[in-house]
């Protein structure tokens, strides 16, 4: 029993970083159009940010979850003005392509300098060591990961579905050109809204640091899997992929319980199965 | 086809004479991609008047409005809104100078309750109507603000493009055919609210292929034909253009 509830926090873990991955890419999907693969990339800038912050300028890790999304989500937003306005009414090809491109690039970047090796990066006094719950042992730091991700998470949701700004948001998603000739400055919208969904990818960034270290390319492997959750949840929907974030992690720890050998392929097993079912996702609306 | 005297010359009987018209546009071209829809429109709006652009389908009515309203992609000539040359401005910015659009296919959000749908375009300028003054006017929204933009009939969702407007303070409306595909009875209601609207001195450019509606509240006619304002007229002298218009409209 033991061992099946550690796969479950490690499930509840995994899944608090598909969900605020997987929302920051509905959020910049919704109103971009671009399917952004350079997310892996921004995820792992991140953490460097917390990691340079601590070794360069001796911040530490609370600071660094304020001011590593805001110096992420500030590179984004150049990115946005620079590159990916231009890609406006163009096919999702070009959005694709760009990002991808800029993530090899980033990531390049960082290899170039930092190998492929992971850098350490501990874990704040304040969250060090565990509690026993009578069930299993709780290491502190994994309950605020969860706990944090999922206010996070909700935040943002709450942020978009039931505030004017949010409502300002929602409407340009659906129609940028009314919302414009209303007086709403949509281009700057488009900005700051690449620069939350990059920000928050950042977040999950800092707070993984601790538990999967530093590592360039830490990005690569969940975003595939942060794909596949996206694909599954369907784009259209923020409370959708904070659900399916987090229900895919629970899926994927229940099955290295029970079935070690598909846990890395569980969620793309399902993705094939939502795909040949209901090809928009589970709550995703119609393109 | 008459020239564009023709269209000029129907500027002169107006009521303000002599004040400088709010809305004045000069040889208005569009295109949308490759192809040219508006040819050179040529009118203007004086403050305080129902000005109704009639025309056939397709010939460069909604065409015209957008473009005042800046989203076209292409657009050249001249339009001036209170002096100031707005051809080349951004629609946001020319929303904020106090127009204010509904849309032909009147763009109640389907995301948005009819609250957020009401409050989404921000307050350009102080003036605006208060949400009282609102329900005033369109008693059935305030009972289903909780609903979805996109629940309510389609004479409520009208009511709702046109109320939504109302709140920033623009002064100046283009109501794109407003009352396309409803029930009589909304229809007159939609022409008590424009003629109430007119008597606190909002100006209206109106488009409709309803000239019988457009007949209870524009003080002014022009004929929009293949992308050109070809003709016209003032509402005294309706009578006396009746065949030429039912030449122009082919009704």
């Amino acid at each position: 029993m033991q061992a099946l509830y550690a796969q479950l926090l490690v499930g509840l873990i995994n899944g608090s970083f598909y969900a605020l991955l997987s929302l920051g890419l509905a959020v910049i999907f919704g109103m971009l159009n671009i399917i952004n693969f350079a997310h892996g990339a921004v995820y792992m800038m991140g953490a460097f940010v917390a990691y340079f912050l601590l070794n360069i300028a001796g911040i530490g890790y609370w600071p660094a979850l304020i001011i590593a999304p805001i110096v992420v989500g500030i590179f984004g937003m150049i990115l946005e003005r620079t590159m990916l306005q231009w890609l406006a009414g163009l096919d999702h090809l070009y959005g694709l392509l760009l990002t991808f491109g800029l993530a090899l690039i980033i990531q390049g970047v960082f290899q170039n300098y930092f190998g492929s090796s992971g850098l350490p990066y501990s874990i704040p006094d304040e969250l060090k060591g565990g509690m026993n719950l009578g069930f299993m042992y709780l290491p502190i730091y994994r309950g605020w990961v969860v706990i944090f991700s999922l206010i996070v998470c909700i935040g943002t949701w709450y942020l978009i579905e039931r505030t004017r700004l949010g409502a300002n948001l929602r409407a340009a998603t659906e129609n940028p050109t009314l919302v414009r000739a209303f007086g709403i400055n949509v281009p700057r919208m488009i900005t700051l809204t690449y620069g939350l969904g990059v920000g928050l990818a950042a977040l999950a960034g800092v707070l993984s640091a601790p538990i999967n270290q530093v590592r360039p390319l830490m990005g690569e492997n969940v975003i595939i899997v942060v794909f596949a959750v996206v694909v599954i949840g369907g784009m259209g929907s923020i409370m959708g992929s904070i659900i399916t974030g987090f229900a895919l992690g629970v899926i994927e720890g229940l099955t290295k319980y029970f079935y070690p050998e598909a846990s890395n392929t569980v969620v793309f097993v399902l993705m094939v199965l939502v795909l040949l079912v209901k090809p928009t996702g589970l709550t995703g609306r119609a393109a | 086809m008459a020239d564009l005297k023709t269209a000029d010359a129907a500027a002169k009987p107006t009521p303000a004479s002599g004040a400088a018209p709010v809305l004045a546009v000069q040889d208005l071209q569009a295109w949308y991609g490759e192809s040219h829809i508006l040819h050179g429109i040529n009118f203007n709006v004086n403050a305080g008047e129902v000005v109704t652009l009639l025309g056939r389908n397709g010939a460069g009515k909604t065409t015209t409005l957008k473009s005042v309203m800046g989203i076209i992609g292409k657009r050249t000539g001249s339009i001036r809104f209170d002096g100031q040359d707005i051809i080349r401005a951004s629609s946001d910015r020319i929303a904020r100078m106090g127009i204010a659009f509904c849309p032909e296919e009147r763009g109640i959000f389907a995301s948005l309750d009819v609250r957020e749908n009401l409050l989404l375009p921000p307050i350009v300028r102080p003036g605006g109507l208060s949400l009282d003054q609102i329900f005033d006017l369109f008693p059935n929204l305030k009972e289903r603000l909780n609903s979805q933009g996109t629940k309510l009939s389609g004479g409520e969702q009208q009511m709702l493009a046109i109320a939504r407007i109302l709140r920033t303070g623009a002064r100046f409306l283009m109501l794109d055919e407003p009352t396309e595909g409803l029930a009589p009875v909304i229809i007159q209601q939609i022409g008590h609210t424009i003629a109430r609207l007119k008597k606190e001195g909002f100006t209206i450019l109106l488009v409709e292929q309803n000239f019988r509606f457009a007949a209870t509240v524009a003080d002014r006619y022009y004929i929009v034909e293949h992308g050109k304002v070809i003709d016209g007229f003032a509402n005294a002298d309706l009578q006396a253009n009746m065949d030429k218009l039912h030449t122009y409209l082919g009704v």
